[in-house]
């Protein structure tokens, strides 16, 4: 059976003066409808890149994209990557959609939000602007904006940070789409704004039946809700696998090192935090073998200085579980515990 | 406990602003109203809060960046609540700031070295051994190499911006360093590295902190106490340990269980308390307790009587109804 969104092989590239930046690389991932997919990494690590490229959003003429973007859609699969413009506009906000980070620039401030949901609506079905603007009101409403009926006529500069995203979420789903991406949604909100809007999401992907992309760098967001999570390094897939699965037993060094470097208010205070030493790799020149060798702990356990000079595939390293290094588990989890 | 370096009491700050070109309405933000904490030589105090509560004000206020409307600010045994700038000039070298952003707090024409410098060139301070040594000393300190003296900023990654900042703050061995989200422009890996050096230095230096922050995870793992803000107000203060095992506050208690916890078996177990609504304006904030307006316990004495700071266990709340 085909997944109802497969990424094979997707290399985005941008020439620049200084080189070609490599911002992903040979990544491939699928998503299945109802499910929760975190991709997970720091900055410069290729999430959002990626997410765009499933949208089609690159320019052509400014990078260089290779590989798959294949999205079924009523029993008729799609490569983004090769599609014309009209057919990849025609699933842009229809099946696939997407919400930004920061919802203030995402909206525009000239018009009202009503305006803005209603063009979503017009652009992909036929009707009045009576009824684009019923659809709107009944959007606004079903994700909790009260007096969605006056609402309507406000500015995005009226409401709060909160209120915005709650917008930004009506309008992403006003044509129901299949897929949505969610491209750090919680980032710029206060927390107890993000445990609202994270559960709307939920109560979301359940009553529309959707596949979630989320896209983010905090693991605590990952944990409440995603099914499966890709952790991304330097433009690369380093680890793949169901949510409980990386969390409890993390088999690439990256992924460890990250999950031990985060703070949590459930643990003992004045404990020393463990830290990944050093940064991450320009993505200009990037290492001829594993892009997270010159940070890695578990590197020196590898024979003939392999992680120096050969690039490691993805492999499967448990059931279900993938991850691109060089040592098998049982390996990774025997050093773990000598340390 | 030791000798408070740093004692605040009744500390405000409000903000005039006229609305419209002939500055019709006037309205008062009261940025922070009546806010109280002290820290002790050799602690660390975390002030948290969500947006607009007023914790950075508070902090840029008890340096003189802000003039306070009243209250009174007590650094070292001196009041310095009504110094000018010429008088605090010599106290600044014994309190340093950390900035949140590490991008725009550093001057992008001028090299590494001249960033570090600018405090001994401010202050008159020939250290020992020349400036130019001292500054490659304190850059090696902070983790970064010796002989990039002469770069700039633009060539330096996030976290090794904050390190040339850290560098800067405690360039003149000051005291108190009170940092504004040192850490939240940083991701993860590098996060952890700019907090295990904060704590190396404090150790080193027996400095004083008090860190301003949004994310509770990280204020727990640094600060020995913190003070929750919510609009301009100080809802609890407590020992870090008392706080995130019992908070007494409703919103203290709201807000911890807002923070997911990276453990996808803990985290969907456990129970959440959803606030609704979102952070009334702090130009109209709500009468009696701030917080009644998401309060789930909010009775009528909330909304008329402001609740004063009482003693529960060994926190201080304000609060009509604590846990």
């Amino acid at each position: 059976m085909s997944h109802l969104l497969e990424v094979k092989n997707l290399s985005v590239a941008f020439p620049t003066e200084d080189g070609l930046v490599q911002a992903t690389d040979d990544l491939s991932f699928h998503v299945d409808l109802g499910e929760t997919l975190a991709i997970v990494g720091e900055s410069g690590s290729g999430k959002s890149v990626s997410s765009m490229a499933i949208m089609g959003l690159h320019n052509p003429k400014t990078t260089k994209i290779s590989g798959q973007v294949l999205i079924s859609s009523l029993g008729h699969s799609t490569d983004v990557v090769t599609a014309s413009s009209e057919e990849v506009r025609r699933l842009r906000g229809g099946t696939v959609s997407m919400i930004f980070q920061d919802p203030m620039s995402a909206l525009h401030p000239y018009f009202t939000i009503g305006n803005q949901i209603a063009e979503a609506w017009l652009l992909h079905n036929d009707g009045t602007k009576d009824d684009a603007r019923k659809k709107a009101i009944e959007m606004l409403d079903l994700v909790g904006i009260s007096d969605a009926k006056n609402r309507v006529d406000s500015y995005p500069h009226q409401f709060s940070g909160g209120m915005r995203q709650r917008v930004m979420i009506a309008m992403a789903l006003v044509n129901h789409p299949k897929i949505l991406i969610a491209d750090e949604p919680t980032t710029a909100l206060d927390v107890t704004v993000q445990a609202q809007i994270l559960k709307l999401l939920k109560d979301m992907q359940r009553e529309f039946n959707m596949a979630v992309i989320l896209i983010t760098h905090d693991l605590g967001v990952v944990a409440e809700v995603a099914d499966r999570i890709n952790v991304m390094y330097a433009g690369r897939l380093v680890e793949e696998g169901p949510v409980n699965e990386i969390y409890k037993n993390p088999v690439h060094p990256y992924t460890i090192g990250l999950l031990a470097s985060v703070p949590r208010v459930d643990q003992a205070h004045g404990t020393r935090l463990k830290t990944i030493p050093g940064q991450p790799p320009s993505l200009i020149s990037l290492p001829g073998g594993c892009a997270f060798e010159p940070r890695c702990e578990f590197a020196k356990f590898v024979p003939d200085n392999r992680c120096k000079t050969t690039r490691p595939e993805v492999q499967e390293k448990l059931t279900g579980h993938l991850a691109r290094c060089h040592l098998s588990a049982s390996q990774v989890l025997e050093v773990k515990a000598r340390q | 406990m030791s000798e408070n370096i740093l004692e605040v009491s009744n500390l405000r700050k409000y903000f005039d602003s006229s609305g419209g070109l002939i500055g019709r309405k006037r309205h008062t933000v009261k940025a922070v109203d009546g806010v109280d904490l002290t820290v002790a030589k050799g602690e660390t105090v975390g002030l948290v809060g969500e947006s607009g509560c007023g914790k950075t004000t508070v902090g840029r206020t008890i340096l003189k960046l802000y003039e306070p409307t009243a209250g009174s600010i007590i650094f070292e045994g001196q009041d310095i609540t009504k110094y000018s700038s010429s008088k605090m000039k010599p106290l600044r070298a014994q309190m340093q700031m950390i900035f949140q952003d590490p991008y725009s707090s550093l001057n992008p024409r001028h090299t590494v070295g001249d960033i570090v410098a600018a405090s001994f060139k401010i202050h008159k301070v020939t250290p020992e051994g020349g400036v130019k040594k001292a500054v490659q000393g304190l850059l090696e300190r902070v983790g970064l190499n010796p002989e990039h003296i002469n770069r700039f900023p633009h060539e330096f990654s996030g976290g090794q911006r904050q390190r040339i900042g850290i560098a800067r703050a405690i360039a003149l061995r000051p005291k108190l360093i009170i940092a504004d989200e040192p850490v939240s422009a940083l991701d993860v890996s590098i996060q952890a590295q700019v907090v295990n050096l904060l704590d190396d230095l404090q150790s080193e230096f027996g400095l004083s902190y008090l860190i301003v922050a949004h994310d509770l995870s990280v204020v727990q793992h640094i600060s020995d106490r913190v003070v929750v803000m919510y609009l301009g107000k100080v809802m609890e203060m407590a020992s870090t340990e008392e706080l995130f095992k019992s908070p007494h506050h409703p919103y203290t208690k709201a807000l911890l269980s807002a923070v997911p916890i990276p453990d996808p078996t803990i985290e969907r177990t456990r129970e959440r308390i959803t606030l609704v609504g979102d952070l009334p304006s702090p130009a109209n904030p709500p009468s009696g307790c701030v917080f009644n307006t998401r309060c789930w316990k909010a009775q009528d004495i909330c909304r008329n009587s402001v609740p004063a700071q009482r003693t529960v266990g060994s926190s201080t709340v304000a609060c009509h109804f604590p846990e």
